[in-house]
């Protein structure tokens, strides 16, 4: 809005105002009315479903808040202290982002060359890419359950191997790594696939013209396009690793000697197994929330930079 | 203006948020659950009543049996084991608990910590028999010298035994172990048959809750401590504890525990023994019915390394919520729980072992003299429920240190005793 007009009816030399300004300003308060009104709705969500919960979440973190007990005044900064000071605190945040790293590049890697092999349309590509979407329409809890019974000595089909698939610290973070592949690669496949067909064909007519090479055409070509379903994959299951707790819930109840507790997993303990605290279990939960806003920040700060 | 609105709404919306998340109902109208007499109220009242899944079978044959015979009408709700925690504490934050919950036992001492149920030392003292009910329970429901808690159903950790696979490595199939050094014979001549798939033992190695129920009775058969007695110092570092850990190790390095016992976190610990592939293991009272319908089963209290007796009285206690509004009502179903009704025709009957000592000796245990070993385990002096505020985490939470430690002691390098056995007494002191 030109700033003459904001400041035009304010002009004191008038004294009477000339009917044009009060209406304009009139349809201006009513135009900004309409905003308000159509913003509403999502700000009441936001409101009520993000900052509420926030907030209360806030509120327990800087209290003596036990799971039976209720609110029993302020403490802060305690229950910070508390959190930092627990033996499984450093332990869960550095499986966490072992985690994390290992599941982002064996899941990103893997779903691109899956994309890239089912690329192109034809009968065998239609049966390949049903086969590797189809472990995304169960629920990870299920899914865990049914790599429970793969994995649990009692139950196990693999047992001929002698094999442990729970029993090392390494058996059981790649036993969950090979879970979380399996349900996921065909999700994020998907969505480079989209990605990847929406790259015109000129592009790569053009590159060929050129005479670039497979690897040239995929390395200059493919990946720069493919850029934003990268960064939407990566961001995802960056996310998605940080909060990790289902799988290792139902495999491996942070077992084996502690090796797999993440740190959502350590905020349930806290609060629900054997910690009974939840001043506590929110102070954590808020120094995640904290963790995960500096890194999606970082995130899309570079993606913007380089597509700048 | 219009921000100084919105924010004064949003003000008054989190602090209408945040006093109703804790405001806390003391319910100071209710009538004493004692006022009513002995036996309470029997008005056609409904009660809730909350259980874990592990004692569905029990809890539903004493709703049942009650409903069946009273006015009043129980609604039993079985919650999943792993969830029950969590939902009674949300229930407890916000006044919602039912009537009745039962705990596990070893929780009760934090929970009455909390105040989450009524008192009822004056009720139960008027129970004629009121000192014969199952005092390990009892006690671990009394806090600042007021009772609090009833057994609701009693779980024991004894030996169990499979006769057919006893009989086949030449063991006498009516003998269980007497002390620690047979159990370890036994296991070892199972296992010697080389039987696919078979093995001597088995037990819960990455689960805490297992461990503290058949390996602390091993320490007190000898007439030693698990902890002090405000359950505030772990003792679990002493000599006692030392022979069972040995034990464990030995069986261990001989290859006689079932290979799926390292990464057992619990969730189907009992499952190889009524399978037939296990020799000898503790395990739970309450299973024998199920466990007998495909294993012929043998039963003896848990020894020491030097012999005794002893069993941990675990299961768990009922009491009145804080919140409940029907205390009388729900002190009726209390008051007829530790009748002879419900203990010998209920419980008994189903094959339960029943929290009265002098209903130890009736006439379902009288048939099957596996059941009457079992009652005397629980009655014998060195037979326990442990009291302990910080149970939990310090042992039956995953990642707890008694976790940490038994697993060095079986697995790792067992000379971290010291310093695994510091870091319970840590958070049992908090």
């Amino acid at each position: 809005m030109p700033p003459s007009l904001i400041t035009a009816p304010e002009r004191p030399a008038q004294a009477v105002e000339p009917p044009a300004g009060r209406s304009n300003r009139r349809r201006r308060r009513s135009m900004s009315l309409t905003g308000w009104a159509y913003a509403a709705p999502t700000a009441l969500f936001v409101l009520i479903f993000f900052i509420v919960p926030i907030a209360i979440v806030a509120r327990m973190s800087v209290s003596d808040w036990g799971l039976f007990t209720g609110n029993r005044g302020l403490n802060a900064p305690e229950n910070f202290t508390d959190v930092v000071d627990n033996r499984l605190f450093w332990p869960a945040v550095g499986f966490t982002v072992k985690y994390t790293v290992v599941t982002t590049v064996i899941l990103i890697g893997l779903s691109l060359g899956l994309a890239l092999i089912v690329q192109e349309s034809n009968r065998w590509n239609g049966f390949l890419r049903t086969s590797f979407l189809v472990p995304s329409a169960l629920g990870l809890a299920s899914a865990s359950l049914l790599f429970y019974a793969i994995y649990s000595p009692q139950s196990s089909p693999l047992g001929f191997l002698g094999v442990s698939f729970l029993g090392t610290p390494n058996a059981a973070l790649w036993s969950t790594v090979a879970l979380i592949v399996w349900r996921f690669a065909g999700f994020y496949m998907l969505l480079l696939l989209v990605g990847l067909q929406g790259i015109s064909g000129d592009v790569y007519e053009a590159a060929r013209l050129d005479g670039a090479g497979r690897w040239q055409t995929f390395r200059y070509v493919t990946l720069p396009l493919l850029r934003p379903s990268l960064a939407l994959c990566t961001i995802l299951c960056l996310t998605g690793s940080m909060l990790a707790f289902d799988q290792f819930y139902l495999l491996t109840k942070g077992g084996p000697d502690n090796s797999t507790i993440t740190v959502v997993q350590l905020i349930y303990n806290m609060a629900f197994f054997g910690g009974n605290n939840l001043g506590r279990a929110a102070a954590l939960s808020i120094i995640l929330l904290a963790a995960l806003l500096v890194v999606n920040v970082l995130q899309f700060r570079g993606l913007r930079d380089r597509e700048g | 203006m219009r921000r100084i609105l919105l924010s004064a709404a949003l003000a008054a919306l989190l602090t209408a948020s945040l006093t109703a998340c804790s405001s806390e109902d003391g319910g100071g109208t209710v009538a004493p659950p004692a006022g009513a007499g002995v036996e309470g109220v029997d008005d056609g009242t409904e009660l809730a009543l909350w259980t874990r899944a592990p004692l569905e079978l029990q809890a539903n044959a004493l709703v049942d049996a009650y409903n069946k015979s009273h006015k009043n009408q129980v609604k039993l709700t079985i919650v999943p084991n792993d969830d029950y925690v969590a939902k009674v504490g949300a229930a407890a934050g916000s006044g919602d608990l039912p009537d009745l919950f039962a705990a596990d036992i070893v929780y009760v001492p934090n929970w009455t910590n909390a105040g989450l149920f009524h008192d009822l030392t004056e009720s139960i003292g008027k129970l004629p028999y009121a000192d014969k009910i199952n005092q390990g329970h009892v006690q671990a429901g009394t806090y600042e010298g007021k009772k609090y808690v009833l057994p609701f159903v009693l779980d024991l950790s004894v030996i169990f035994w499979n006769k057919t696979l006893y009989k086949e490595a030449g063991l006498d199939p009516e003998k269980g172990p007497k002390t620690l050094d047979e159990f370890k014979a036994q296991a070892l001549a199972v296992q010697n048959l080389k039987k696919k798939d078979t093995y001597g033992t088995y037990f819960g190695g990455n689960c805490g809750g297992c461990n503290v129920f058949t390996w602390f009775p091993m320490v007190w058969a000898g007439g030693e401590e698990v902890m002090d007695a405000e359950g505030k110092s772990s003792n679990l570092g002493g000599p006692a504890a030392q022979k069972v850990y040995g034990m464990w190790r030995e069986l261990q390095t001989a290859g006689a525990i079932a290979p799926g016992s390292k990464d057992e976190t619990g969730a189907t610990w009992v499952a190889a023994f009524q399978e037939g592939k296990i020799g000898v293991m503790p395990y739970p009272a309450t299973l024998l019915p199920t466990a007998s319908k495909s294993v012929d089963v043998g039963v003896t209290a848990i020894p020491g390394a030097g012999g005794g007796e002893s069993t941990f009285v675990g299961g768990d206690g009922i009491g009145i919520s804080k919140d409940s509004k029907k205390t009388q009502q729900a002190w009726n179903f209390l008051s007829w729980l530790t009748s002879e009704k419900a203990q010998v025709d209920v419980l008994a009957a189903g094959g339960s072992t029943v929290a009265r000592t002098d209903l130890a000796d009736n006439q379902y245990a009288a048939k099957d003299p596996r059941l009457v070993t079992i009652n005397k385990a629980a009655a014998s002096p060195q037979s326990k429920t442990p009291v302990a505020v910080n149970f939990q985490q310090a042992f039956n939470a995953p990642g707890s240190p008694w976790v940490t430690l038994l697993r060095n002691q079986v697995y790792g390098d067992p000379s971290s005793l010291e310093k695994d056995n510091q870091a319970i007494t840590q958070v049992l002191g908090q």
